[in-house]
C-alpha cells in the first residue's frame, strides 16, 4: 500500500487525524481521572497563547523544537537516525557560553553572536561527526552511537563545569552570569501586540531558528550536496552507482545535523539563563525526533510541528498549574500520546485513506 | 470428460483506476501444461495473485475441479490444492531442505514427529518426480536450480494438485532449465495440472500444450501450442508485428576502447568473484558476456565501471588515437547497470532528478555547490523527447513509470553524455516486448556510431541476437569466447562450466 497522495493528504491531512486521534486518547485519560478534557484544553490554550509571557515562553520552547527537529530531519536526509541531538544541543551550548565567557568583556552581543554560532556549532557539529564516522568507516550503527555520545555528554558536561567553570565557593553548579551587555536580546519589538512577552525567557534565538529552516531548505533541495545526500538517503546503491562517496554523505550530513542541534544552546545559554549550567538541552534533543516525524523531515512543517510541542510544553505547564489533580507527570503522558500517534505511528491512518481515495476516483472514473 | 483443473469466469480487478484484469476467462484442463504469457504489466501476476489468494477479485467466479469455490488467502489456495513456485524464492536460507519443507506444516508443538513424516514424504515425492534433492543439505548453500526444486517439493508436499510457476527458468542455465521442463513432464504424467506463467516464447512452445495470450489486463487468446507459432504469439502479445530478429549488419570494429587486463575481483568475505579476466572491447562493436546469474559478471561490471572493488589488474580506455586516457567512472564510460531499480535510478525522486544522477556535480548541472534546476529541467525534458520515453512528463516519479519507460531514461542520461565505451547489463529484463525492440534497435545504431559497447545479459537470446563476440562466464571464469553463430548447446557447455576441449 504506498500509493501516491496528494500532497495535502500526506502533509496535512493525515498528521491531523493523528493528532486528533492523540487527544481522544489523551482527553480519555483525563477524563478518567476525573477532570473535564475541555477545560483542560482550555487551559492549555489560554496557557500557551492566552497572554504574552505565555507566548513567550511557548515560543522559547519551540525554538529549541526547531533546532533540534532539523537535526534529526538532515539526519534522515540521509536516512541516518540521529537520536543524539540530546548531547550535541548540551556540547553546542558549552560552545555558546564559552564564547560569551571569553568575549563578554570585550565585545556587545552582536559581536559575540557569530562567535557563539560559529563555537556552538562546531562543538554540535564535532559530537555529531564522531558517530558519522565511527558508521562509514566501522558501520557501528548510528542509533546506537548517538545514545552513548549522550550520555558521554553527561558525564563530560558535568565534569568540565564543576572542574572549570564553577566559581569558587559558590555551590550551584554553573559557571558564573554572562555581562549583561553578551546577553541575546528579548523579543521586545512584539511587546507591542504582546504586551508581556519580554518578560518570557522568548530571545532573537527564535529567529535564528527560523533562518535556520530556511539554510536547510536550500542545502537539501538546492545543492549539489543536498541531492547527494538525498540519492543515499533515499537507495545507497544508487549513491554508489553514481560515485557518491558514502563517508562523505554521511560524515558531513551527521556533522550538519550535529551543528543544528548545537545552535540550540544559543536559546537557554545566551538567551534565557546567560551562564553555562547543568542539562541545558533539558529533553529537546528527544522531542526533535518526534518533530522531525511529525514534520516530514521538511523545514516548514517541521516549524508548525514544533509549535505544537512548545505549545504542550508551555500549555502543559499551566495545566498542571491550574489543575493541581492533573500532575506534570499526566501532561508527559499527554505529550507521549501525541509522539506515539503522531510520530511512531505516522502511517496508521493512511492504508484506509488510500483506500478511501482510490474509491471515490473509481466512482469519479 | 472431467472438470477442468481450474475455471476462471469474467474475473475483474482495479487497483485505483488501473484495471488490471478485466472479465478474464480461462480454462485449463486437468493434466495439462498451460502456459500464460504476457508482457509485463499485461496483469498475468494480478491473475495468478487472484488464484493464490493474495488479492480478491472485484467481480467474476472461481472454479477449482469444477466447485465454484472463493479464495480468501493463500492457506485456503493450499487447502484447495494449489501450490506455487515464486519467481523470488520464499526459502529461509540457513535451513535444512527438510526444515524448509516442513515450515508452516510441522504438525505439533514438538518437531520429531513431523520431522519424521515429512522425510519419508519427501523421499517418495523425490523419487516419484526426478526432484532430488539432498534432505538435509542447507538451502542457502544449494545452486538455484535446486532451491527451485525444494520450492516445488514444498509446494507437493502440501499436496498440491495445480501447480504455479512464475518464470521459473530466469535464474536457471539451459540445462537446468531442461531439467525443470523433464520435472513438470513427469508432473503432467502423474495428472498434476500445471500453470507456467513466462515471457519467453521459446519455453511455451517447447512444454506446453495449452496457452493464453495476455495483453493489457485481457485475456486476448486461448490456443493449443501444437497450432501456434512464435510469431502469432509475439504479435499477439504487443497487438501488432513485432521484429524478433534484430536487423544488424555486419559490426566494422576499429581500434580497442577498453582493455581489460588480469582482473580479479574478491567480494567482503574473501570469495574470489572475478578470476584473472582479460579482453578487449574495439570500438563500433557489442562483446556480449554470457552467464548464468551469478557467476561474476555483476562484479566484472562494476570493478570495471569503477563502482566495485577491484582487488588486482587493469581497466584502461583509450582515445581515438589509440592512448590510454584517463578512467574516471562515467565520464567517457557510461553505464547502465544490471538493476535499474536499486542503481540505475532512485524509484523516489522524480525523472528530472534522476536526469544527474552520476553527473550531479558537472558544469553543464549548475556551477558551484548550487543545483541549476532550470538546467537539469531542460535536460531531462531533451532526453525524454529523443528516447520517447513515455509519459514525457519530468515531474514523474521514477517509480511510476513502466520498466521499459524506466530504462529509456537510464539509456537516455548515459547516453546524452556521449561515452565511447558503454556497458550495458541486462539492458531489457523487466521491459515489454515493444520496449525490447527499439532499444536493441537502439544499441546497434551505437554500435554502427562508433561505439565500444560491452553487454552483459543472462538472456541467452539477447547476447546471441546482439553480440558480435561473446565471452562466456563460469564462477568468475571467462571459459572462453564464441561467436554470435555459436550453437545454444555450445554456449550452454561454456555457461555450466565445460570447455570445449573438456566435452569432447
Amino acid at each position: 500500500m504506498n500509493k501516491d497522495l496528494p500532497g495535502w493528504v500526506d502533509f496535512g491531512l493525515l498528521p491531523l487525524l493523528n493528532l486528533l486521534t492523540a487527544f481522544l486518547v489523551a482527553g480519555i485519560v483525563v477524563l478518567a481521572i476525573g477532570e473535564n478534557p475541555l477545560e483542560a484544553v482550555r487551559h492549555i490554550l489560554y496557557g500557551a497563547f492566552g497572554y504574552g509571557n505565555g507566548v513567550g515562553y511557548t515560543l522559547f520552547y519551540t525554538t529549541n523544537f526547531i533546532f533540534t527537529g532539523l537535526a534529526v530531519a538532515v539526519a534522515f536526509h540521509a536516512s541516518q537516525f540521529n537520536i543524539g541531538g540530546e548531547g550535541q544541543a548540551y556540547l553546542g551550548g558549552l560552545g555558546v557560553g564559552l564564547a560569551c565567557l571569553m568575549l563578554d568583556q570585550y565585545l556587545p552581543w552582536w559581536g559575540i553572536l557569530p562567535v557563539a554560532i560559529l563555537l556552538g556549532a562546531s562543538f554540535g557539529a564535532i559530537w555529531g561527526a564522531i558517530p558519522g564516522i565511527l558508521y562509514a568507516k566501522r558501520g557501528a550503527h548510528v542509533v546506537i552511537t548517538t545514545i552513548m555520545f549522550n550520555f558521554i555528554s553527561f558525564s563530560l558536561m558535568n565534569y568540565i563545569i564543576n572542574e572549570y567553570l564553577k566559581m569558587p565557593g559558590n555551590a550551584s553548579v554553573q559557571s558564573r552570569t554572562f555581562e549583561q551587555s553578551a546577553w541575546m536580546p528579548k523579543l521586545t519589538w512584539l511587546e507591542g501586540v504582546m504586551p508581556g512577552i519580554s518578560t518570557s525567557p522568548a530571545n532573537l534565538s527564535f529567529v535564528i531558528a527560523l533562518i535556520a529552516c530556511v539554510f536547510v531548505y536550500i542545502l537539501i533541495w538546492r545543492t549539489k550536496f543536498g541531492y547527494e545526500v538525498r540519492v543515499y538517503g533515499a537507495s545507497p546503491s544508487a549513491a554508489r552507482y553514481a560515485g557518491i562517496s558514502t563517508t562523505r554523505v554521511v560524515v558531513l550530513t551527521m556533522a550538519i545535523s550535529g551543528g543544528l542541534a548545537g545552535l540550540m544552546g544559543l536559546n537557554p545559554v545566551m538567551g534565557d539563563q546567560t551562564r553555562i549550567f547543568l542539562d541545558i538541552p533539558q529533553q529537546a534533543g528527544f522531542v526533535g525526533i518526534a518533530v522531525a516525524l511529525m514534520g516530514r523531515s521538511h523545514p516548514l512543517w517541521i516549524v508548525f510541528a514544533a509549535l505544537l510541542f512548545g505549545t504542550l510544553y508551555q500549555g502543559g505547564a499551566e495545566l498542571a498549574f491550574e489543575m493541581p489533580s492533573i500532575t506534570r507527570d499526566m501532561v508527559v503522558v499527554i505529550q507521549g500520546l501525541v509522539i506515539l500517534f503522531a510520530g511512531a505511528m505516522e502511517f496508521m491512518f493512511r492504508p484506509w485513506v488510500a483506500r478511501a481515495f482510490s474509491m471515490r476516483e473509481q466512482e469519479n472514473g | 470428460m472431467t472438470a477442468p483443473a481450474i475455471q476462471l469466469q469474467g474475473i475483474s480487478k482495479s487497483f485505483g483506476s488501473v484495471h488490471a484484469n478485466r472479465d478474464i476467462d480461462l480454462t485449463v484442463e486437468k493434466g495439462t501444461i498451460h502456459g500464460i504469457i504476457g508482457e509485463n504489466g499485461a496483469g498475468k501476476s494480478t491473475l495468478m495473485s487472484i488464484l493464490y489468494g493474495f488479492y480478491q477479485a472485484d467481480r467474476g467466479t472461481i472454479a477449482v475441479d469444477g466447485t465454484q469455490v472463493t479464495i480468501r488467502d493463500s492457506d485456503a489456495a493450499i487447502g484447495l490444492g494449489i501450490g506455487m513456485v515464486h519467481q523470488h524464492f520464499m526459502l529461509v536460507e540457513p535451513f535444512t531442505v527438510l526444515e524448509n519443507v516442513m515450515l508452516g506444516a510441522e504438525g505439533g508443538a514438538l518437531l520429531n514427529k513431523g520431522r519424521a513424516e515429512a522425510r519419508q514424504e519427501l523421499q517418495r515425492l523425490e523419487k516419484e518426480y526426478e526432484l532430488n534433492v539432498d534432505p538435509d543439505a542447507i538451502v542457502g548453500d544449494l545452486p538455484v536450480g535446486l532451491q527451485q526444486r525444494v520450492e516445488i517439493l514444498k509446494a507437493l508436499y502440501r499436496g498440491a494438485e495445480i501447480l504455479i510457476l512464475d518464470e521459473p527458468t530466469g535464474v536457471l542455465t539451459p540445462d537446468e532449465a531442461d531439467h525443470l521442463f523433464r520435472i513438470l513432464g513427469q508432473l503432467r504424467a502423474q495428472g498434476k495440472t500445471v500453470l507456467l506463467i513466462t515471457h519467453k516464447l521459446r519455453e511455451i512452445m517447447a512444454i506446453t500444450d495449452d496457452v493464453s495470450v495476455m495483453r493489457q489486463g485481457q485475456m486476448v487468446a486461448t490456443r493449443h501450442t501444437a497450432d501456434t507459432s512464435v510469431e502469432e504469439l509475439a504479435e499477439l502479445m504487443v497487438g501488432r508485428r513485432v521484429l524478433l530478429q534484430v536487423d544488424k549488419g555486419a559490426a566494422t570494429p576499429g581500434k580497442v576502447k577498453l582493455e581489460v587486463r588480469n582482473l580479479e575481483v574478491v567480494d567482503d568475505i574473501g570469495v574470489r568473484r572475478v578470476k584473472d579476466a582479460s579482453f578487449q572491447v574495439r570500438a563500433g562493436e557489442i562483446v556480449g558476456i554470457a552467464g548464468v546469474s551469478g557467476n561474476g559478471q555483476s562484479e566484472l561490471l562494476e570493478a570495471i565501471a569503477g563502482i566495485g572493488p577491484i582487488a588486482s589488474g587493469e581497466v584502461e580506455l583509450f582515445d581515438i588515437s589509440g592512448e590510454p586516457t584517463g578512467w574516471r567512472p562515467r565520464h567517457g564510460l557510461g553505464h547502465v547497470p544490471e538493476d535499474r531499480h536499486r542503481m540505475g535510478l532512485v524509484t523516489k525522486f522524480t525523472a528530472r532528478e534522476n536526469t544527474i544522477l552520476g553527473y550531479q556535480r558537472d558544469a553543464e548541472f549548475g556551477s558551484g555547490m548550487f543545483l541549476d534546476r532550470k538546467a537539469v529541467l531542460e535536460a531531462s525534458k531533451a532526453q525524454m523527447e529523443r528516447f520517447d520515453v513515455r509519459p514525457p512528463d519530468p515531474s514523474l516519479k521514477a517509480a511510476n513509470f513502466s520498466g521499459g519507460n524506466q530504462q529509456k531514461i537510464v539509456l537516455a542520461r548515459e547516453i546524452e553524455q556521449d561515452p565511447d565505451v558503454l556497458l550495458i547489463g541486462q539492458p531489457t529484463r523487466g521491459v515489454d516486448v515493444g520496449a525490447i525492440e527499439s532499444i536493441h534497435r537502439r544499441l546497434i545504431e551505437l554500435r554502427d556510431a562508433g561505439k565500444a559497447i560491452l553487454l552483459v545479459s543472462v538472456e541467452l537470446d539477447e547476447i546471441r541476437a546482439l553480440s558480435d563476440r561473446i565471452l562466456v562466464m563460469f564462477a568468475g571464469e571467462i571459459m572462453g569466447e564464441v561467436g554470435p553463430e555459436a550453437s545454444e548447446r555450445e554456449i550452454g557447455l561454456l555457461m555450466s562450466g565445460v570447455r570445449a576441449e573438456d566435452a569432447a
